[in-house]
């Protein structure tokens, strides 16, 4: 690393003593690189084995590489905690202008230790940490707590506002970070832990200047790495129409699911498709800071105030492909302006899109098949497709109003242990399912992955593109763990994953050496690979272990695109995973 | 003299490409040096803004400045004479559309010098460089 790079400098901030320091740690980035590989070992040091994600001690680390603030489409941070939702990892990536504003006020990561006595909201600069009174922000809905954020503080342009709503306060555990209004450090309950902590919001400002070890060479790739990226056939689409581009060909390859996976065909796709969105509803087009895509798309829904003729309201919402299989197809919800209403209210709560879609989905088959009751939802009667009924219980299970709307604020697991129904929870590692039900490679992802999520190896599009013959349980793992492996180096840069085409190992290696890391192509690998399996030796100390894990039924009876899913396959591939994280030992 | 135009403020879809492309002039990442600024209306769901110097035929800027580090550019605007200026910060106060910006780590302001780089890189056409017509 460059010697005046600030990378390096990692930024502590202690909320139960409102003391922060800062610390210059060449060493960590130098063998991490960022990111992901950087806020893995910051986790290992700060989080005691046995504590309860609940305890003080468990630390807030986000973390930015040294690709941020000088390549293009490398705007993401990394988060990174004991996850409140399924206890184990808690990782998560959001985009926006967070990156951006951390790398230019001079950090590399920060670590946040400790709880507030009461509420208060952080402000990182290059100056440090600044706490904040945040007594009377506490209560606001994610959008209020923006819009007065915005107007105290100064830097409009230059900053990132991350901020929790009413969800995150009462510790739902799924609850989500919001920056920049749209978008998300979404899965696994970073939200709850800021509400364990008493912290509303932190407000990160910065722009200085950031050194590379060849001007002319730096100029050279950028201008390289641009070309490839507006030329990528795969990224166009993302930029068209948006990730909801993948709702019909998913539909129509039967990998949708829909009604809470009972069909994997949702007859009403058309109508919450990203063409439909596209035609009727896109209001606006925007970009993360430093990223030439623009794949966030918001729709303008305008709705008249009941009260009063001609006197309406025009919101932009945000809506990308999990949301909508979430909250549509998964609700059996075919109208996008539904959809609209329900993500808007869970952007304002401050829930995660994808986690609230299929606790709703989990809710309602449970109440038609009896398993809970009007006394349990107070009243309401979930059914497949009533929107204004799902309204009514998003509020219920961010305040947890009573046990049964505690147990959802819980999670899929947590509520269906509680009242059956464990057949039809679709969750995985305790952490809910995505929009993919493409076959082998995309469960296997959400088992197998750190975060169980379908982004840590992309097992839909290997059953998309791999030939029926080619696929056995240990070469899927095999391919899966290839795969996780090269994205922890990207999640170190750190790169957007829609930027996986043009930035391959090679590429890495370039815009590695371009910031003064001595890295090789080579050696890349063996890098991800340490990375990846750290975060696995952490989950397995808090008593995670891959073959233990529970299969929901649902997804070996509804037909997959690659006919029904045998859990011998899926027991076998898992075992053949753990083989690859445990070879060689903890490293 | 070719001016920096800002054609349609409502195309930007807030990438700060072309922040980061005035940036790279000097061969660095980051924003330090960044003559151009683009920033929400007040949250994203209003839209953007892109602040950038227009060029004025008679610079605010330049009346305000008291060493004289700021000099007319033909085909309007200023060029920095950086040696010659204090760092008194006058010209930033007196620019009604809040377009020179200020360099914390030289204490310095940082002003369009109407080069194009940064249009270049606007993947929306928001940005054009513009010859001058010469008055007929």
């Amino acid at each position: 690393m460059l010697p005046n790079d600030p990378l390096k400098r990692v930024l502590y901030v202690d909320l139960s003593s409102k003391r922060f320091w800062v610390e210059e740690r060449p060493e960590l980035f130098a063998e991490n690189i960022g990111g992901t590989g950087v806020a893995s070992k910051l986790l290992e040091e700060e989080c005691p084995p046995d504590i309860d994600p609940t305890d003080a001690r468990n630390p807030i680390i986000l973390a930015v590489g040294p690709a941020n603030g000088l390549f293009p489409i490398a705007s993401k941070t990394v988060a990174m905690f004991l996850s409140p939702h399924n206890k184990f990892l808690g990782e998560s990536h959001a985009g926006g202008r967070s990156a951006l504003a951390l790398r230019l006020a001079g950090y590399g990561a920060v670590v946040i230790r400790g709880k507030s006595q009461s509420p208060v909201y952080l402000v990182i600069d290059p100056q440090g940490a600044k706490f904040r009174d945040a007594r009377g922000l506490w209560g606001l809905t994610v959008s209020e707590t923006g819009r007065f954020l915005r107007e105290r503080e100064g830097g409009s342009g230059l900053r990132s506002i991350l901020r929790i709503g009413p969800a995150g306060e009462n510790g739902c555990t799924f609850a989500c970070v919001v920056t920049e209004t749209y978008r998300h450090f979404g899965r696994l309950g970073l939200g709850a832990l800021f509400g364990y902590k008493k912290l509303k919001a932190i407000l990160i400002t910065g722009k200085r200047a950031l050194p590379v070890t060849d001007r002319k060479l730096f100029r050279e790739t950028y201008d390289e790495l641009l070309e490839r990226l507006k030329n990528t056939p795969s990224l166009r689409k993302y930029h068209d129409i948006g990730t909801a581009v993948n709702v019909l060909p998913l539909n129509k390859l039967g990998a949708l699911p829909t009604r809470n996976l009972q069909q994997a065909r949702f007859e009403g796709a058309e109508k919450i498709s990203g063409e439909y969105f596209a035609e009727r509803l896109l209001g606006r087009r925007l970009a993360c800071a430093h990223c030439p895509m623009a794949c966030i798309h918001l729709a303008a829904l305008r709705t008249p105030y009941e009260d009063e003729p001609y006197f309406y309201k025009t919101t932009f919402i945000s809506y990308d492909y999990e949301p909508i299989y979430a909250n549509g197809s998964m609700l059996g919800i075919d109208s996008a302006e539904g959809i609209l209403k329900i993500l808007d209210l869970i952007d304002n709560l401050g829930l995660d899109a994808m986690s609230t879609g299929v606790v709703l989905a989990w809710a309602t088959e449970a109440f038609e098949k009896g398993l809970v009751t009007t006394e349990d939802t107070l009243g309401l009667k979930p059914r497949f497709g009533d929107v204004e009924t799902y309204l009514k219980m998003l509020p219920l299970i961010a305040q947890q109003r009573n046990d049964f709307y505690a147990a959802l604020a819980k999670g899929v697991a947590f509520a269906s242990a509680r009242y059956g129904g464990e057949d039809f929870a679709l969750a995985f590692g305790g952490n809910e399912m995505p929009g993919y039900h493409t076959g082998y490679g995309a469960h296997l992802t959400f088992l197998t992955g750190a975060r169980h999520s379908h982004l840590d190896s992309a097992g839909y599009s290997y059953d998309q593109k791999l030939k029926p013959e080619e696929i056995s349980p240990t070469l899927l793992a095999q391919k899966l763990y290839a795969e996780e492996t090269y994205r922890q180096i990207l999640s170190s840069a750190v790169c957007c994953f829609f930027g996986r085409s043009v930035y391959n190992y090679e590429t890495l290696a370039k815009v590695f050496r371009i910031c003064g890391f001595d890295y090789d192509e080579k050696d890349l690998p063996l890098v991800g690979e340490k990375i990846l399996k750290r975060k696995y030796f952490f989950k397995k100390k808090r008593g995670f272990a891959l073959t233990q894990l529970k299969i929901p039924r649902r997804i070996l009876e509804t037909l997959s695109p690659h006919g029904k899913l045998k859990e011998e396959f899926l027991r076998e591939a898992l075992l053949s995973y753990q083989k690859l994280l445990e070879g060689g030992g903890e490293g | 003299m070719a001016r920096l135009k800002v054609l349609d403020v409502d195309r930007c879809v807030g990438c700060q490409l072309c922040m980061f492309a005035c940036q790279r002039r000097t061969g660095t990442g980051g924003l330090s040096e960044c003559a151009i600024h683009v920033r929400s209306r007040g949250g994203l769901s209003r839209g953007l803004t892109v602040i950038v110097c227009r060029a004025c035929e008679d610079p605010p800027c330049l009346t305000v400045c008291p060493t004289g580090a700021l000099l007319k550019r033909r085909g309007g605007g200023v060029v920095l004479s950086p040696k010659k200026c204090l760092g008194c910060g006058f010209c930033v106060q007196a620019c009604p559309l809040q377009a020179i910006f200020w360099n914390e780590e030289t204490q310095k302001p940082v002003i369009c010098m109407h080069c194009g780089y940064c249009a270049a890189y606007c993947p929306h056409h928001v940005l054009k460089i513009e010859e001058e017509q010469s008055a007929a």
